[in-house]
């Protein structure tokens, strides 16, 4: 088992014939992934590095069964492919792209939660299952199958996780980057309620960073909730305050959203929080 | 990005935001002609920087006459105000804006934001007017309404008379409070605003509600739709860094401390500020360089940070994810011959290709030192100053 994306995934890319969604496309096939086409208005009919190009969401689900979308669509038109998605009826929708205006995406989020899909992101790194699928632009080769899962805001802070793991010999059931935004598809909360329900995640790291709530809110719901052990981090203890730190949401006001009150937070509901960037793995592996 | 408290206003005005009558000024002498035309009994002369405080720093002043304006206009213009808000270093005020006097009845706190737990927009209201609200949630929770606002109906008048009740407006305030609320919360979704504040919102002994300050800040992710945000942007009131920064598609964030950090992605950017702190010193910047920085990215990169005079030690921290290492690597030696690095550099790289990478650097006559983990990285960048 694993959670979101697995060997049943049938996964269109939104926005493939563009430079970055095509490279990813390639990749996620390399991995493994089983991608069944892709979607460009206007391209429909055509094909592309042998993908198949639809001229619309539903085509695609029609032809194809699809029933995952990866987008890479500029952020102008992001929330419209979103909305698109959701509209045809695609489980996961999994939205890569970053610099989505907050007010769009309120609107895009109340259409999603009333939806039957499940939205990732944006501006977020997707999900793998190693060996399984990769919807996503993470380095697939730095994963190793396994038994833990991960939860990060962050791209690259997830790789150097995964990474520690897997070079203590430890690998991952699935990971699953909710993106550093204000307003996103899944949050902490979400994600822990699959991990827990995933027979195969023996244990959680979660990354979080400055800014929000979020990880206060999934503390608690650790606590009353999560039946596994769970290690995390904290981005953005040196970061100044008012000072938005590259992600949108990654701003300190006031006292509210510091690494220091949420990682009291963290700990004061038993999880055990990594003092440093370095030690994420060694922390998880302390709890096993 | 944050506007001027008269741009806001302006806003206000557009959006049918009752506010004072007032106009901003280059010179003392313009001041006092408006003044003259105002005919008021007393006037509030206010520097236009980005940042709260003003009041304590002597950059707002209450006058009687229009001559005491213009005077007091041309005191302040090139003045440099330290608040809690700017630094040490302080800000240089270029515009002072001049308007009528109101007589404060009470005040009152009304904003709008983006809430994330909510993920709605919410109006926050308090009758705690003119105090750091953030003082206010901490101490007197009970005296913040804290009201969402669903996207798809928008303001409706339950929401005017249940903020005016808690406010304990009477019938004709409320009515007032009407297109107040209505226009914030038009002028937020409109102009795809991150922060609409009024602080204080006042009535004053006429029975009038206004809003005798404006703070507002725009969603910088909205930038394409809306190019009035580039002539509200008053690029001497940012760090010319980062703005340099932003031209180079790049985030940057300048610190205090003595080791310069180059990195990709947000997240791995301040775990790097983090594990250098961890292991004694202090990071000189916050430097995101992107999923796919080129040659010419790096070299702007490292010319920033050397731009400090801080700076002691560059610590390179990539996980190249999708982005080959042994790009990063040619990138890093052009740069550093171009740019001439003086100061110890210290290269992390992980991820594709990355033995490749580590070779091109051992092998260039550059004085480098990789390291093969986050932890030697920062130990080592630490060693060396």
């Amino acid at each position: 088992m694993s959670i979101l994306v697995n060997n049943d995934t049938k996964l269109i890319v939104q926005g493939i014939t563009g430079s970055q969604g095509l490279f990813h496309a390639t990749q996620c096939r390399e991995y493994g992934t089983n991608v069944v086409g892709g979607v460009t208005p206007g391209k429909g009919g055509t094909e592309v590095e042998g993908f198949e190009v639809f001229d619309s969401v539903v085509d695609a689900r029609k032809a194809k069964g699809a029933n995952t979308s990866l987008i890479f669509v500029p952020a102008a038109f992001a929330p419209d492919a979103i909305l698109e998605a959701t509209d045809a009826g695609v489980e996961l929708i999994i939205c890569i792209t970053e610099g989505i205006p907050t007010n769009d995406m309120v609107s895009v989020k109340k259409v999603v939660d009333a939806s039957s899909s499940t939205l990732i992101g944006p501006n977020c790194p997707g999900v793998i299952t190693p060996g399984e699928a990769k919807v996503g632009i993470m380095p697939g080769y730095i994963h190793k199958e396994g038994n833990i899962g991960i939860i990060s805001k962050s791209g690259t802070l997830t790789y150097e996780a995964v990474w520690q793991l897997t070079q203590l010999g430890i690998g991952q059931s699935s990971c699953v980057g909710i993106g550093g935004d204000p307003i996103i598809g899944s949050t902490f909360i979400d994600i822990l309620e699959l991990f827990n329900n995933d027979p195969k995640t023996e244990g959680v790291i979660m990354i979080g960073e400055i800014g929000g709530s979020a990880e206060q809110e999934a503390a608690h719901w650790i606590k009353d909730n999560f039946k596994k052990p769970v290690a995390a981090f904290i981005a953005g203890a040196t970061a100044p305050k008012g000072k938005r730190m590259g992600h949108a949401g990654a701003i300190v006001s006031g006292s509210s959203g510091s690494a220091e009150e949420k990682k009291n937070v963290l700990e004061s509901v038993g999880i055990k929080v990594s003092p440093s960037p370095a030690e994420m793995g060694e922390t998880l592996k302390s709890l096993l | 990005m944050n506007i001027h408290e008269y741009q806001a206003k302006d806003l206000f005005r557009k959006f049918n935001i009752n506010t004072s009558e007032g106009k901003v000024f280059e010179s003392g002498q313009d001041a006092e002609e408006y003044a003259k035309s105002l005919n008021s009994n007393e006037y509030v002369v206010k520097a236009q920087i980005h940042a709260g405080g003003r009041g304590k720093a002597g950059g707002v002043k209450l006058v009687k006459t229009p001559e005491e304006v213009g005077s007091t206009v041309q005191e302040m213009l090139g003045m440099t105000l330290v608040t809690h808000q700017t630094g040490p270093e302080g800000k240089v005020v270029n515009k002072v804006y001049v308007e009528n006097s109101s007589i404060i009845e009470k005040e009152y706190y009304l904003s709008i934001v983006t809430d994330r737990s909510n993920e709605k927009n919410v109006i926050i209201a308090s009758p705690e007017g003119g105090m750091d609200i953030e003082k206010v949630a901490e101490e007197t929770p009970d005296k913040l309404l804290t009201q969402p606002i669903d996207p798809v109906s928008g303001i409706q008048p339950f929401h005017i008379r249940k903020i005016a009740y808690f406010l304990g407006f009477n019938k004709d305030q409320t009515k007032q409070l009407g297109p107040i609320l209505s226009g914030i919360y038009k002028l937020f979704t409109e102009m795809d605003c991150a922060l609409v504040e009024i602080n204080p919102l006042i009535s004053t002994d006429q029975g009038e509600i206004k809003a005798l300050d404006a703070k507002i800040n725009f969603d910088d992710n909205a930038e394409f739709r809306h190019k009035e945000f580039v002539d509200l942007h008053d690029p001497t009131e940012e760090e010319p860094l980062e703005l340099e920064a932003k031209k180079w598609g790049f985030s940057f964030v300048k610190l205090d401390g003595n080791i310069g950090c180059l990195v990709n992605g947000a997240g791995l950017a301040m775990a790097t500020m983090d594990i250098i702190k961890f292991h004694g010193e202090e990071p000189a910047n916050f430097l995101d360089v992107g999923g796919g920085a080129s040659v010419e990215q790096v070299t702007q990169a490292f010319k920033m940070i050397l731009s400090d005079q801080n700076v002691k030690a560059i610590l390179v921290n990539i996980f190249g994810g999708i982005m080959k290492c042994d790009t990063i690597a040619d990138g890093i030696i052009i740069a550093a011959k171009e740019v001439g690095i003086q100061v110890p550099l210290v290269v992390r790289l992980e991820g594709t290709n990355v033995d490749l990478g580590k070779k091109i650097l051992e092998e260039s006559d550059l004085n480098i030192t990789t390291a093969d983990t986050m932890k030697d990285a920062a130990s080592t960048v630490v060693s060396l100053i």
